[in-house]
């Protein structure tokens, strides 16, 4: 058995989510390899040697895989495929991107979102907005996985694997025109220890900014929001929490002005603690919360500011 | 410019979905369904694309083919995309809930047959949410793929497609033919109007079965049980932030 993992990384170091996705990768079983894609990132194929359970890491670089496009990616992973029993993701854009198109191309079902090992042809994934799990055995030779990496503990560091050039595949279909990234110095909210999230009643982005913000930087944590305040231009996409947005499961969630729809639930409902702040008594918000408090926002935010100290 | 629209017939995404007691799956007795959401998206850019709205040139798309896969129901769920402003539909007869394999090869057989310019579908149905299909379609076609689609624009031969990733937003440029699948923020679709629904059940739909396609469904996944997620303890009510702040203080939360 052999295992290879796609890492999500920056071009200079992995993110949490690839040692989370070596943890999948070693209850799965077998040797785990992990595959560094992208042109200039030896520096991320260096940390991802660090981390601990590694074999060894594959570098692929070419001019072609700069922007990791889906039809160069899958071209480099089907050329390495015939190595390993399962490759496997974690389940970011980029991973929910290119590994239904490498399925289709081994001729095999991809496994979305797993968020635990049962052993090594069997998986959990959640279906209907985390509503209901589902328990799903592969009778295909060949795995293709993708992780719910807020459901594994990342691997730890100390490994020393060696790196490993090969060679990047071009299949020259779309190219890349532009990207634009949104700056932030919080912690990453995938990845964040606490995360504030606001919601419609906010009321506007300015408001937002003024509400949210302050006191997400007096936590130390990473900002989320709602489907309706990233709709209503509140807040920039890549901040929704839910079932079409960014999956979260930090140790303390708090939800400001969030009614709580079954697509925001399924987004942050895995949380450690989770607190609403509510002036709805009623919202579903609070059939998940830790700790409610009905009230206005703009009284309790402030309240909270001060109690913080 | 020809395209193709797959819509799925799923739960409507306001019903919370609930397991059934032997473990077999979702009930869906007495459920309500509609056109999954992202579907909803796909059909109304279409239309775009056919009318010229918002910055899309008029008759861009020149003929809009709506296909579904499921059980006979998803005949309305076709006419919705038809009330919407699709030509016509097809719908693919299936009693079994079909993996996102058997779907993509199956949307690859219809290409073949109806030789669209351009599929634009969903970026996931809110029942599996496997994420899959367009992305497999677009892999047995050999075709570029641009999902998560925020933005589209036609011209030349070309889709330039602004998506949503992690972080921000990327924009790329396929050579057309190709496989769009859309996010949330694309568009906002429109209600059809009463006369557009008359309308709508005079269009054709052609029933075809999956033998039609001499394709292989069989299942590669086996479903073991379906169980219902973990449920929290209930939480409790505090009175202000200070006691808010003491009670994380006591869990560890802070």
């Amino acid at each position: 058995m052999a295992v290879l993992v796609i890492a999500d990384h920056d071009g200079s170091t992995v993110r949490d989510t690839t040692h989370k996705t070596v943890t999948a990768a070693l209850a799965i079983g077998g040797d785990v390899d992990v595959l560094v894609v992208g042109q200039g990132s030896k520096a991320a194929a260096d940390a991802a040697a660090k981390i601990s359970g590694v074999r060894k890491v594959l570098l692929a670089e070419s001019g072609e895989l700069a922007h990791t496009l889906a039809e160069a990616v899958t071209a480099t992973v089907v050329g390495l495929a015939g190595g390993y029993d399962a490759v496997v993701s974690p389940a970011t854009m980029d991973g929910k991107n290119v590994m239904p198109r490498i399925a289709a191309k081994l001729d095999v079902a991809p496994i979305s979102d797993i968020i635990e090992v049962v052993s090594a042809d069997t998986y959990v994934r959640p279906i209907y907005a985390g509503n209901a799990l589902e328990t799903v055995q592969t009778s295909d030779a060949k795995k293709v996985i993708t992780v719910r990496a807020t459901s594994f503990a990342p691997a730890a560091e100390g490994g020393s694997a060696p790196v490993e050039a090969v060679a990047g595949q071009d299949a020259g279909k779309a190219a890349f025109v532009s990207e634009e990234m949104v700056k932030s110095d919080r912690p990453e909210l995938g990845a964040a220890k606490i995360v504030v999230s606001g919601g419609r009643a906010l009321g506007s982005a300015e408001e937002f900014s003024a509400v949210i913000e302050p006191l997400a930087d007096k936590l130390g944590a990473a900002v989320g929001a709602s489907r309706a305040a990233v709709d209503a231009g509140y807040a920039p996409n890549d901040y929704q929490v839910g079932q079409t947005g960014k999956v979260v499961a930090p140790g303390l969630y708090v939800a400001v002005g969030i009614s709580g729809a079954i697509q925001h639930l399924a987004g942050m409902k895995d949380s450690k603690v989770i607190v609403a702040i509510n002036k709805d008594a009623d919202a579903p918000i609070f059939q998940v919360a830790d700790f409610g408090i009905v009230g206005d926002y703009k009284t309790v935010v402030p309240e909270l500011m001060a109690a913080l100290g | 410019m020809k395209v193709l629209v797959p819509v799925k017939r799923v739960i409507d995404y306001n019903v919370k979905a609930r397991v059934k007691a032997d473990q077999t799956g979702v009930d869906l007795a007495n459920v309500k369904m509609s056109m999954n959401p992202f579907d909803e998206i796909a059909v109304e850019e279409a239309v775009r694309l056919k009318e010229g709205k918002e910055h899309h040139a008029a008759g861009t798309a020149s003929e809009i083919v709506v296909v579904s896969i499921g059980v006979t129901q998803a005949q309305e769920t076709i006419r919705t995309a038809l009330a919407m402003g699709a030509d016509r539909g097809i719908l693919i007869q299936s009693d079994a809930d079909l993996e996102p394999l058997a779907v993509a090869k199956l949307l690859k057989a219809v290409v073949e047959e109806e030789k669209p310019d351009l599929v634009l579908m969903g970026k996931q149905s809110i029942d599996g949410d496997n994420n899959a299909v367009g992305q497999m379609l677009a892999a047995l076609l050999d075709w570029p793929q641009a999902t998560f689609a925020a933005k589209l624009e036609i011209a030349g031969g070309k889709a330039t497609v602004t998506r949503e990733v992690d972080g921000g937003v990327q924009t790329l440029s396929a050579p057309l033919p190709a496989v769009v699948t859309v996010d949330l923020r694309l568009n906002t679709p429109r209600y059809a109007s009463l006369p557009n629904i008359m309308k709508a059940k005079k269009k054709e739909i052609a029933m075809k079965a999956v033998a039609d396609y001499g394709v292989d469904v069989a299942p590669r996944l086996k479903v073991q049980k379906v169980t219902a997620p973990p449920t929290r303890s209930a939480g409790i009510k505090v009175a202000d932030a200070a006691e808010l702040v003491s009670k994380l203080k006591t869990v560890g939360a802070l």
